[in-house]
């Protein structure tokens, strides 16, 4: 009886513009870039696949369900550059076979530097998907799946939660299968839902690899792959990008046509279904208890941190970022808050990542960056300048007093 | 070989590129016969070289006593300084060896003898005389010397390696390092374009040392694509771990460091153009401009122009412990060629645990990746990276670190390989026809 899950991360940053030493002003995002990348993907992966899946939906009667976890700071591009994409998430939302889970607004690392930051974030993104699609998230997905006890234990805490999303590494499933729900040792109600890697990445990474050896991957192909578990397992969990359908994918490798078929060729058995994640932690039960001491995410091979935290200069601007927070909040000023917490979005640490950067690779995806260096110095060069802004409003102020006061 | 400096005598790179592909080959097996244009002076004795006394009047011949330069055999031609022969008499004399040949072989004339005349009623200078008298002398060395390839570095050469083509038959192999346009940008001069462009068209082979070289073969001296081959250069590991005392140096100031030859080729008004902004915001900082060159009087000129001449430190050429001394002393190296089409320096550099900034139009920003890159002109961000390093220690680290584990991977060896590989192709081809 494998239900099969899906849930798609929607996400897009706001990239930095060539920002030197020099500049002066407040204008730290390439509005011009954002848009146009924005709107490529909304043209080649959003509409079309928000379409397919609504059509799915409604062809299925309901029973092919799936779950998204959209970003808050691509929800705001979208309503600015491709307000059209907004009209089709809201027509899904409505169709009641969507779900839609919590993340960080900013798709942030917050909870490494900061638990009061991380909560206003989920708070203020569970408030916007409210306003947004009429539903609250029930189910938290950090930031590239980073997750951890103390994640799990933070969460719960929170006490709003049902479930957590992460990536079924191999080191934390010690040889235990993804496709079963599991609980963290501390006791408390969340269950964990753990990606299922290999058939997620079949779809998402291997789809148009023709040195794969299950090139070209048919929806029957993975159909039967899926009812394999079939006796082993509650629920196939497929996490993945959502660019995967048409920006990571090109439309001509048919991954569409494959999507198209997919539910069918699924629920040509009758012991499978779909559910989302919501559904599936009411379905099934916890079997075991997964003890995740260090950090996981679902990043490359080492599915660690070290893409954002792997080298002296990423880890240098994530901690000077988050020192800052006192001095941000207390300016009150709602632009400056609104332009650190942007600065807050992974992919900016990504782009320093000096890792891979010799081979060049997926790191390059959208990488406004030639070099890790560049990006570095570009998001310290804006940082420096944000700092400046904090510092000057009380002196000016306090100097406005002085000389009040002096004129008295 | 044919070549026109090596070590310890050396004005650039060239020098020491000739060392250390040469010391490579030795290692491969290859066995080199280096042609000198003048003796080399042994006063140095860090270097291990010794000289003999030539059997042959006419030649020098010196032994580098040194196990890792074993196959290599060197050849200086001596110079007397004054009175040169006319450059003609020299010219006559290589055509009539290679007149003598051809009626020998039948074979044809190799290169345009059009190509040395346009200019030489204006140009009578050294180097043109020099570089005649040299392949004069290489013909005739040539004669008592058994090898298989020529290997001509640089236009001071070609004539001498097409001139020793024609009298052997042997194939040609010419090497650029650098081109006329490198040089003097669009003020080529038209004579040494001339030696350039027939050296490249009469050779069996060209080897460039980056793409970007290629592309000005192919463009501006119209050689065939597939005759011309790239063969980046390489560095020789630093071995004795100069970075140890570094951290140990209390310094309330930064160093910034220009070091090469002062020529326009080279961008010194950019450095001087960039460290004019770098001030604007730091202060604690000072530019070490080391070398020299026909631009060093207009630089410090510049350099007072601007009001940062306090600022700027003109060491002159440096060589051997004082170039050490700078690169401990330095926190960033900054190359603005404005077109080079190697770069030796940057991976000194990077050997010694500086990291570098450098132009874009350089053939060396093809090989490296973990350095900062600008377009020459740029000056305000070549100044924003600038300070971007001495602001911020976590950059330096991280350029530092994964740049000098990048630098080990451009090995001298490699490049003596692939030069191996061209010659092993053109002695076959010659054995087919």
């Amino acid at each position: 009886m494998p239900s099969v899950c899906f849930y798609f991360q929607v996400h897009q940053p706001y990239r930095l513009r060539h920002y030197t030493v020099f500049d002066e002003d407040h204008r730290y995002f390439d509005t011009f870039k954002n848009k146009s990348i924005c709107q490529k993907v909304a043209n080649k992966c959003y509409l079309p696949t928000n379409r397919l899946i609504l059509d799915l939906i409604k062809r299925h009667e309901g029973r092919f369900r799936v779950a998204y976890s959209i970003t808050g700071v691509l929800l705001e591009q979208l309503a600015d550059y491709a307000p059209e994409v907004m009209s089709t998430f809201d027509a899904l939302a409505r169709t009641g076979c969507v779900e839609f889970l919590a993340e960080t607004y900013y798709h942030s690392l917050s909870f490494l530097y900061s638990r009061n930051e991380f909560h206003e974030q989920i708070f203020k993104h569970m408030d916007t998907i409210e306003n947004l699609f009429g539903q609250r998230p029930r189910v938290f997905r950090n930031t590239e799946l980073i997750y951890s006890n103390d994640l799990a234990e933070a969460i719960e805490e929170m006490g709003v939660f049902d479930g957590i999303i992460t990536e079924g590494a191999d080191r934390i499933l010690e040889g235990r299968s993804p496709n079963f729900l599991y609980k963290p040792p501390k006791e408390g109600k969340a269950k964990l839902l753990l990606k299922n890697y290999a058939l997620s990445d079949d779809i998402a990474f291997r789809f148009s690899n023709r040195g794969w050896s299950e090139w070209p991957l048919m929806s029957h192909k993975f159909s039967d792959w899926v009812n394999k578990v079939n006796g082993n397992g509650y629920v196939v969990n497929l996490f993945m990008d959502y660019e995967t359908f048409g920006e990571h994918q090109w439309e001509d490798t048919g991954i569409f046509n494959f999507m198209r078929q997919l539910p069918e060729e699924i629920m040509k058995n009758p012991d499978n279904n779909f559910k989302t994640p919501s559904e599936a932690i009411a379905s099934y039960p916890a079997t075991d208890v997964i003890n995740v001491p260090g950090l996981i995410s679902w990043a490359d091979t080492e599915r660690d941190l070290s893409a954002w935290l792997g080298n002296a200069m990423q880890s240098n601007a994530l901690h000077e970022l988050y020192r800052m927070e006192q001095k941000i909040k207390k300016t009150g000023d709602k632009t400056i808050l609104s332009d650190w917490r942007k600065l807050q979005s992974s992919d900016h640490f990504y782009y320093m990542c000096t890792k891979y950067f010799s081979d060049g690779d997926v790191h390059k995806y959208f990488n406004p960056y030639d070099s890790p260096y560049d990006s570095y110095i570009n998001f310290m060069n804006v940082m420096g300048n944000l700092e400046k802004r904090c510092g000057k409003t009380p002196q000016n102020r306090q100097k406005v007093m002085s000389q009040l006061e002096s004129g008295i | 070989m044919l070549g026109w400096e090596f070590p310890p005598f050396i004005s650039g790179g060239l020098g020491t590129a000739c060392y250390g592909l040469t010391k490579a080959m030795s290692k491969l097996g290859l066995e080199v016969t280096f042609v000198l244009p003048r003796t080399i002076c042994a006063d140095n004795p860090s270097t291990h070289v010794k000289m003999r006394t030539p059997a042959d009047a006419n030649f020098h011949h010196v032994d580098l006593e040194s196990a890792e330069l074993k196959n290599i055999k060197f050849k200086a031609i001596d110079s007397p300084l004054k009175p040169y022969a006319d450059a003609g008499t020299y010219r006559h004399e290589i055509e009539e060896m290679i007149r003598a040949k051809q009626k020998l072989h039948g074979t044809t004339m190799v290169g345009n003898e059009n190509d040395f005349d346009d200019d030489k009623a204006h140009y009578a200078g050294d180097m043109y005389t020099e570089v005649h008298r040299y392949a004069a002398a290489a013909v005739k060395l040539a004669m008592q010397e058994d090898f298989d390839v020529i290997h001509a570095h640089d236009w001071m050469t070609y004539p001498a390696g097409m001139a020793v083509a024609a009298v052997t038959g042997k194939p040609l192999v010419v090497h650029v390092h650098s081109t006329e346009f490198d040089r003097s940008g669009e003020n080529v001069n038209q004579m040494i374009y001339n030696i350039e462009r027939a050296g490249m068209h009469g050779a069996d082979k060209v080897i460039a040392v980056s793409y970007l070289t290629r592309n000005i073969i192919l463009a501006r001296y119209g050689v065939a694509g597939e005759k011309v081959e790239v063969v980046y250069n390489g560095i020789e590991r630093n071995g004795n771990g100069l970075s140890i005392g570094k951290t140990g140096i209390k310094k309330d100031e930064k160093i910034v460091l220009f070091l090469g030859r002062i020529t326009m080729q080279k961008g010194p008004e950019y450095f001087l153009g960039a460290a004019k902004k770098v001030l604007e915001v730091m202060d604690n900082v000072r530019f070490v401009m080391a070398g020299s060159g026909d631009m060093m009087k207009k630089s410090v000129e510049l350099a007072a122009e601007l009001g940062i001449g306090s600022k700027i430190l003109f060491t002159g050429f440096l060589r051997g412990e004082d170039v050490r001394k700078v690169y401990e002393r330095a926190d960033l190296y900054v190359m603005p060629s404005v077109s080079e089409p190697f770069g030796i320096a940057p991976l000194e550099a990077l050997n010694h645990d500086v990291p570098v900034l450098i132009s874009k139009q350089s053939g060396v920003s093809e090989v490296l990746t973990h350095v900062l890159k600008a377009d020459f002109w740029d000056t305000t961000e070549i100044a924003n990276k600038i300070v971007a390093v001495l602001k911020y220690p976590p950059l330096q680290m991280t350029l530092k670190e994964h740049g000098n584990f990048e630098v080990r991977k451009l090995r001298w060896e490699d490049a003596a390989e692939k030069c191996k590989q061209i010659y092993e192709q053109l002695i076959d081809q010659a054995v087919c026809v």
